[in-house]
């Protein structure tokens, strides 16, 4: 297997170098670099496919507040045939690119007030969020009908049981401590959601398809939602800990080195789950498509050198789709076995038997 | 860059959808899983201990058996031992008592044949002194008359001397 792999990148390392003067002369034929980013960014329509000319799109609510139009709404269709509706417009390059802008009294372009557009994003969210309470309802459905004395479920709902057994016993209990009943209906949540939301998003068509956990807006959602969780229910020793931590004084006295220290790493831990999360499956989504555009890539250098990469590309993405799916559980756990972490670091119990065990 | 800015509009409807789902699944999804599956280890966890202590019951019931049965066996032979040792000291006695009565009874019947025996020495000495007596009586008037008829009366004396002896006896 791994001298398959060896082999297959030689190829491709050997590819690489015809592939740079191609692509910059059939520039304008296929942008692949364009067409991994607009499958990976959030866009104000949700694209299925193109056949011939046709572009088979999902419109979706566009819902602006601006100071000039006040709140504007209207389908993203409307882009398809005009390039500025009521002032607004996609922007073509620039920081805000394929953002919703609009123009000033001075001509200038800028973002409207409030943008809370139904993108795709978001309507695979709430896509998302409406399967897993379907999901979660139906197993929970089973327990109220059931005896749990009486009965094993089978099936899919013990399937489920399976991982939150695994869930509950392996990440929350151990990582949060004495407080982990409080806490499992959260975890739980942000595993199956974030699990859901991986999986959904290597389904290559809608529903699925949409770069979710891969968004860094989500991943910094989930995050702040384990950053309440964690400095909102923390107990008096955890702030405590933070701005009078057991160090000599003249560490925090006179300049409060330690307390700024901590409070640092509160506002680390949030930003290391919403990278963590975001990086792995953005890197994911690019793998499987960089492997995609590759065929692409080669066909415009030459029939037949597309052909074989058509073979290697497809291969490459069936190993990377079965890798992703290692990733969307593994990332989930570990969002989720983190956010436990950190929960049962702002629960400090008694902290003299702690020290007593560091020594 | 714009991929790693958060989206203000995005953020804000992923904190809508998840803070709903959160809702709707801590209030009716997990907690009544999570329970059942507790309620069911408790139960499981109940019935191994359960199971257990029923096993060492057993067992105790099986050696308290045991225990019984080992006393009743060695009550058994101590009975029969108690027996066997009865049964001889019966027989002994019963043999000794026996034997003591036997030469208790010998002596007896050889002090009566004794005394028989001197009853009866006793008897014929008299029976010969007087037969002797008559005898010479007789022989003594026999002698007077004539020889033969001496003789034949001397005999006739002795026979009745017998007959009488016998008719006495």
């Amino acid at each position: 297997m791994m001298r398959l792999v060896r082999y297959m990148m030689i190829m491709l390392l050997s590819v690489a170098p015809l592939q740079l003067p191609a692509a910059a002369g059939s520039a304008a034929s296929f942008d692949a670099t364009k067409t991994i980013f607009d499958h990976l960014k959030d866009s104000y329509e949700w694209h299925i496919t193109t056949i011939g000319n046709k572009h088979i799109t999902i419109p979706l609510p566009v819902i602006l507040y601006s100071e000039r139009e006040g709140w504007a709404l209207f389908s993203s269709s409307v882009f398809h045939h005009t390039d500025t509706h009521r002032g607004f417009s996609i922007a073509r390059e620039g920081a805000a690119e394929g953002k919703i802008v609009e123009q000033g009294a001075d001509g200038t372009f800028s973002r409207p007030l409030l943008d809370i557009s139904i993108t795709k994003n978001v309507l695979a969210i709430f896509l998302n969020a409406l399967l897993l309470v379907v999901l979660v309802l139906s197993v929970a459905r089973w327990y109220k009908r059931h005896s749990g004395t009486d009965e094993v479920p089978r099936g899919f709902v013990g399937a489920m049981e399976a991982v939150i057994i695994m869930i509950v016993d392996d990440v929350i209990k151990p990582n949060v401590g004495k407080e982990a009943a409080r806490f499992t209906p959260y975890l739980l949540t942000v595993f199956f959601f974030i699990l859901l939301s991986n999986l959904m998003g290597l389904l290559p068509i809608f529903p699925g398809g949409a770069n979710v956990t891969g968004n860094i807006a989500v991943t910094l959602g989930l995050s702040l939602c384990t950053f309440i969780a964690v400095n909102l229910f923390g107990n008096k020793e955890y702030w405590k800990e933070i701005f009078w931590p057991d160090v000599p004084v003249w560490l925090k006295l006179p300049v409060p080195l330690m307390p700024f220290i901590e409070l640092i790493g509160i506002i680390v831990k949030p930003f290391a789950l919403t990278v963590r999360l975001f990086a792995n499956i953005f890197a994911g989504h690019t793998a499987l498509l960089v492997f995609v555009c590759l065929i692409f890539i080669t066909m415009a250098v030459n029939k037949y050198l597309g052909s074989a990469m058509t073979v290697i590309s497809v291969m490459f993405s069936v190993f990377m789709n079965i890798l992703e799916l290692l990733v969307a559980f593994i990332q989930a756990f570990v969002f989720t076995m983190l956010s436990a972490v950190f929960i049962g670091l702002a629960q400090p119990q008694h902290h003299g038997s702690d020290d007593n065990e560091n020594k | 860059m714009s991929i790693l800015l958060p989206d203000a509009g995005l953020l804000f409807w992923m904190l809508v959808a998840f803070g709903i789902v959160f809702f709707i699944l801590a209030r009716y999804g997990f907690p009544a899983i999570t329970s059942m599956i507790d309620e069911r280890k408790r139960f499981i966890d109940d019935s191994l201990k359960n199971a257990k202590e029923a096993n060492e019951r057993l067992a105790n019931i099986k050696a308290e058996g045991e225990a019984i049965l080992n006393a009743a066996r060695e009550e058994q032979t101590q009975i029969l031992r108690d027996a066997a040792a009865t049964r001889e000291q019966l027989i002994k006695e019963a043999r000794e008592q026996a034997a003591a009565e036997g030469s208790k009874m010998l002596a007896e019947t050889k002090r009566l044949i004794e005394q028989e025996k001197e009853d009866a020495l006793l008897q014929i000495r008299n029976s010969v002194a007087e037969l002797s007596l008559s005898i010479a009586e007789k022989i003594l008037r026999k002698e007077l008359s004539g020889d033969k008829e001496q003789q034949a009366y001397a005999n006739k004396m002795v026979d009745e001397a017998v007959a009488k002896k016998n008719a006495e006896q």
